[in-house]
């Protein structure tokens, strides 16, 4: 059901909670309307409705992309409230201030809103028993709330539904949610179980909802043709071909972006038609010239012998811990390294796509986003209205990796809606999907070490050089910010005497942005291999090399150390960097592979070079162990038999999604690790599609993903990006286990990996 | 004029241009939206329909190939394989984000259906055409071995 049905149902009858979140307390109230005008101390803005029937809503506010985050948000709430989880239904929430932040990306959802559920779902728990303990008149304390129903204990005679109890907890007032006690962890129904995903069945019979599927009265269809080097503009284009194509209706100039690009439609030349097969056909008849701007000299090549020059020269000190050292005492040796991983694209199974119509109050969008928010400021902005004339109703989407938290697509349909006076849908192709992307960051990065002669780090220096997502905001933009560096690099959890971490310039010819896991991918790559060199050069098991450098279970305090570092938006006293979460994953993935006894044996058996690797690495507030089993033939060919993943992501809400997201991460590592590369050459994107721009297939995965989450009652963290980091640079250890050779740069299909 | 034959109905339309792929006739002129665009090049397999019963990618076939034709997509995809196909994805959780899954259970059909015992090796090697973005190909790999066990298979 979406928001629109939702708020039109009758309300009489129904007990419905509407719940303010201001700073960091919720007040509730009940409501009779849904449209009530919010007033000066009071704007609810999360709600559910449990109607006469028991039927209870819950609105999810946030976007489904494969997470399963629509699914377990509300059951985390349905759980605390005793509610019955057959009963309930979710509705998608539209784009809304009131519901706090929407921003589906950042793997934030279950760990800012865990809390906030429950309590929502402990008030309505404690209105229903009040209500009832009114009704029979007895003391609230001798009722209890259990599967939709609550129940007077004492006697053991009385019931009443949930569905009965509505018209008179919606009488009462709500007590404030803070002072309410939760559930203890034996009490829990749904949390910690596999609920099956709400949409499995639309899923499966191909009635679900996804962004390209919106159909309005009236609707054409638009494809842009878009510059293919950033910055340019359109000097000619033949319209009369394109509106010789039958179908085409019109040929719209949409405006051209100029840096910096943020979130703006990138402007091009817009074919409309009554099918999006017709403007398609129309684009091609465009045969637009194209007046390249100041990225027309963008070579990958060239850019990416740049980032290894920068990252070889010192740049800015992020973090210093003693002081480094050239010498290199008796024994001992100096190990250097540098890696460096290339562009690439987000290339979701669903492209980008928005439906967008004016209505009288201003504009509806359709849209697949992860940033709804986002989308109805932009699209706001870029039409003249205010935010609140902007409808944004949020889809299914067709995977997001963090392309979907970018609304441009949502700004190109909302302005061919105005101008062409209809509903519009703009579809974006493969191949400008590939080609107009916000980039994964290019990168490079060097490491110095010296090893005293137990093999022991006396000195660390690492540096990294990447195009900053800083860019896409700002064209000045040289380096990451603290955020950037602090995904995997400022926050180096070794013990280390003598450390430095440097952040160094790098130009950017393309539009940056954030992909699932974003710096981590390269930095989790860079110190995971480095780490496996040194264990090499210091005849060390590379497992047991790993926990020496991580050392004793401990807090690393950065903030004490005068560190700028951001912990993803959460505190340190909170969620700390732990040493004995890392160590404890690292345990759990080498007894799932039999490490100790494997990894020596493997190299030798049969015919084909076979290797273990292993890495880890904490990102968004979790920790994930890989070990990886490769295979290579006889001619070089690569094949991955066995990947053991070990996840603590705190609680785990939902093991079979949190499982399904560690399977899923090490797909993407895979793909990106073997095939992902997005070069570029007279300022143009060379990829186009799934031929040039490979991802893995079903017989290119794993053959065998065994995944084992460390059970623990800590607070939840994010879960959706923190298993593609430690992948690569498994996979990369791995290779050398198997044949001796070091690869340091990404994609693999570049590298020969026997000779 | 051309005339298909669609889950069962006979849609008739003249005032399609018969090169357009089935795809987009399918989405855009009946309104069936089960059937996704992934890439317009018969690389992905979002878009695979059966014509006659065999797979075909909708976004690279002319409408005219499949005139007078019979035509399955996903909205109609029925029968005892199909059935043991969807308890299957459904048991194993298999869908992330779902928007490849109709292309994959498309392929998964068909591959069941004409050679239901075929080693898993053979099974797995007809679903390299689907590509799954979320990665989640072992489940796939799973429920397919479900599905065939539960048909009688090996």
């Amino acid at each position: 059901m979406n928001r629109r049905k939702f708020l039109m149902q009758s309300l009489a009858g129904s007990f419905t909670l509407g719940i303010a979140v201001q700073g960091n307390t919720l007040v509730a109230r009940t409501v009779k309307s849904l449209a009530e005008p919010p007033d000066v101390d009071w704007s609810p803005n999360l709600f559910l409705s449990l109607a006469s029937d028991g039927t209870l809503s819950i609105i999810a506010h946030r976007s489904e992309m494969g997470t399963g985050i629509t699914t377990a948000l509300p059951m985390i709430l349905a759980d605390e409230m005793e509610a019955d989880w057959e009963r309930v239904m979710v509705v998608q929430g539209d784009a809304d201030a009131r519901y706090g932040d929407q921003n589906t990306d950042g793997s934030r959802s279950i760990r800012q809103f865990y809390k906030r559920m429950r309590q929502v779902g402990a008030l309505a728990k404690h209105m229903l028993i009040e209500a009832a303990a009114l009704q029979w008149d007895v003391p609230a304390s001798e009722c209890i709330a259990n599967h939709h129903t609550v129940v007077h204990t004492k006697s053991k005679r009385r019931f009443l539904e949930f569905g009965e109890l509505a018209v008179h907890a919606a009488k009462l007032e709500a007590p404030k949610p803070s002072g309410l006690k939760l559930k203890d962890a034996s009490e829990r129904k749904y949390v910690g179980k596999d609920i099956p995903i709400r949409n499995m069945g639309a899923i499966l019979d191909g009635s679900a909802e996804f962004g390209m599927d919106i159909r309005l009265p009236g609707m054409k269809f638009a494809v842009i043709a878009r510059c293919p080097a950033l910055g340019g503009i359109a000097t000619k284009w033949d319209e009369a071909a394109a509106l010789a194509v039958p179908g085409v209706m019109q040929v719209v100039k949409v405006p051209f972006a100029s840096a910096p690009f943020e979130f703006n439609a990138l402007g091009g030349i817009a074919v409309i038609a009554d099918n999006t097969w017709a403007a398609i056909q129309g684009r091609e008849k465009l045969n637009v010239q194209w007046e390249d701007g100041e990225h027309a000299d963008f070579d990958s090549d060239k850019h990416h012998q740049e980032l290894i020059g920068s990252a070889a020269k010192p740049g800015k000190i992020v973090r210093k811990n003693g002081e480094l050292s050239d010498k290199v005492e008796a024994g001992g040796q100096r190990v250097t390294a540098s890696y460096s991983l290339p562009h690439l694209a987000h290339a979701s199974m669903e492209t980008p796509c928005a439906t967008a119509r004016m209505t009288k109050e201003g504009a509806e969008i359709w849209m697949t986003t992860q940033a709804p928010q986002g989308a109805q400021g932009r699209i706001a902005d870029a039409l003249g209205l205010g935010a609140k004339q902007v409808t944004i109703h949020i889809t299914l989407l067709g995977g997001g990796f963090g392309r979907k938290s970018k609304p441009d697509f949502g700004v190109e349909a909302a302005l061919l809606a105005r101008e062409v006076g209809a509903p519009i849908q703009v579809v974006w192709t493969r191949e400008d999907d590939i080609q107009h992307d916000y980039y994964h960051a290019a990168s490079a990065m060097h490491f110095e070490a010296n090893l005293d002669a137990q093999g022991k780090p006396t000195s660390w220096l690492q540096r990294s050089a990447f195009t900053p997502i800083g860019y896409t905001f700002n064209p000045a933009a040289k380096q990451g910010g603290a955020g950037e560096m602090g995904q995997g690099f400022t926050d180096i959890a070794y013990e280390l005497d003598n450390l430095q971490v440097e952040s160094c310039d790098a130009n950017t010819h393309l539009r940056v942005g954030w992909l699932r896991s974003v710096c981590n991918i390269f930095h989790a790559f860079g110190v995971g291999c480095f780490t496996d060199e040194l264990a090499a050069a210091a005849e060390a098991d590379p497992m047991l090399y790993l926990l020496e450098r991580i050392g004793f279970p401990r807090h690393v305090d950065l903030q004490a150390m005068g560190v700028s570092y951001g912990n993803y938006g959460s505190s340190l006293e909170e969620s700390p960097i732990d040493t004995g979460r890392l160590r404890r994953v690292i345990f759990k993935a080498a007894i799932m592979s039999n490490w100790q006894e494997e990894y020596p044996l493997l190299p030798l058996r049969g015919g084909i070079k076979r290797g273990l690797g292993i890495a880890v690495h904490r990102s968004f507030l979790g920790y994930v162990a890989n070990v990886v089993e490769v295979e290579i033939s006889k001619n070089g060919e690569l094949s991955i038999p066995n990947v053991y993943v070990a996840v603590d992501c705190g609680l785990a809400i939902h093991p079979d999604r949190i499982k399904a997201q560690m399977e899923g991460a090490v797909v993407f590592g895979t793909s990106l690790a073997r095939w992902g590369e997005i070069t570029g050459k007279d300022g143009r994107v060379m990829q186009s599609n799934f031929h040039d721009y490979r991802v893995a297939r079903n017989s290119d995965a794993p053959a065998n993903i065994e995944v084992a989450i460390i059970e623990n009652e800590e607070l939840p963290t994010g879960v959706g990006e923190i298993g593609v980091p430690p992948f690569a640079p498994a996979l990369l250890n791995a290779i050398f286990a198997a044949t001796g050779k070091r690869i340091r740069s990404l994609p693999l299909k570049n590298h020969d990996l026997l000779s | 004029m051309v005339k298909l034959h669609v889950n069962g109905e006979t849609r008739e339309l003249p005032d399609l241009d018969p090169e357009t792929p089935l795809l987009w006739v399918l989405r855009d002129h009946l309104g069936m939206t089960g059937t996704r665009f992934g890439c317009g090049k018969g690389l992905c397999g979002a878009c695979t329909i059966h014509v006659d019963g065999t797979p075909t990618r909708a976004c690279i076939t002319p409408a005219s190939v499949a005139d007078g034709k019979k035509v399955t997509t996903i909205e109609g995809l029925e029968g005892r394989v199909a059935d043991a196909l969807r308890n299957a994805w459904s048991a194993g959780n298999v869908p992330q984000c779902g928007f490849c899954q109709g292309g994959q259970l498309m392929s998964a059909e068909h591959q069941l259906r004409s050679a239901p015992s075929a080693s898993k090796e053979k099974r797995d090697g007809a679903m390299d055409g689907n590509i799954c973005r979320c990665g989640t190909y072992t489940r796939i790999r799973k429920a397919m071995d479900q599905a065939s066990a539960d048909l009688g298979g090996e």
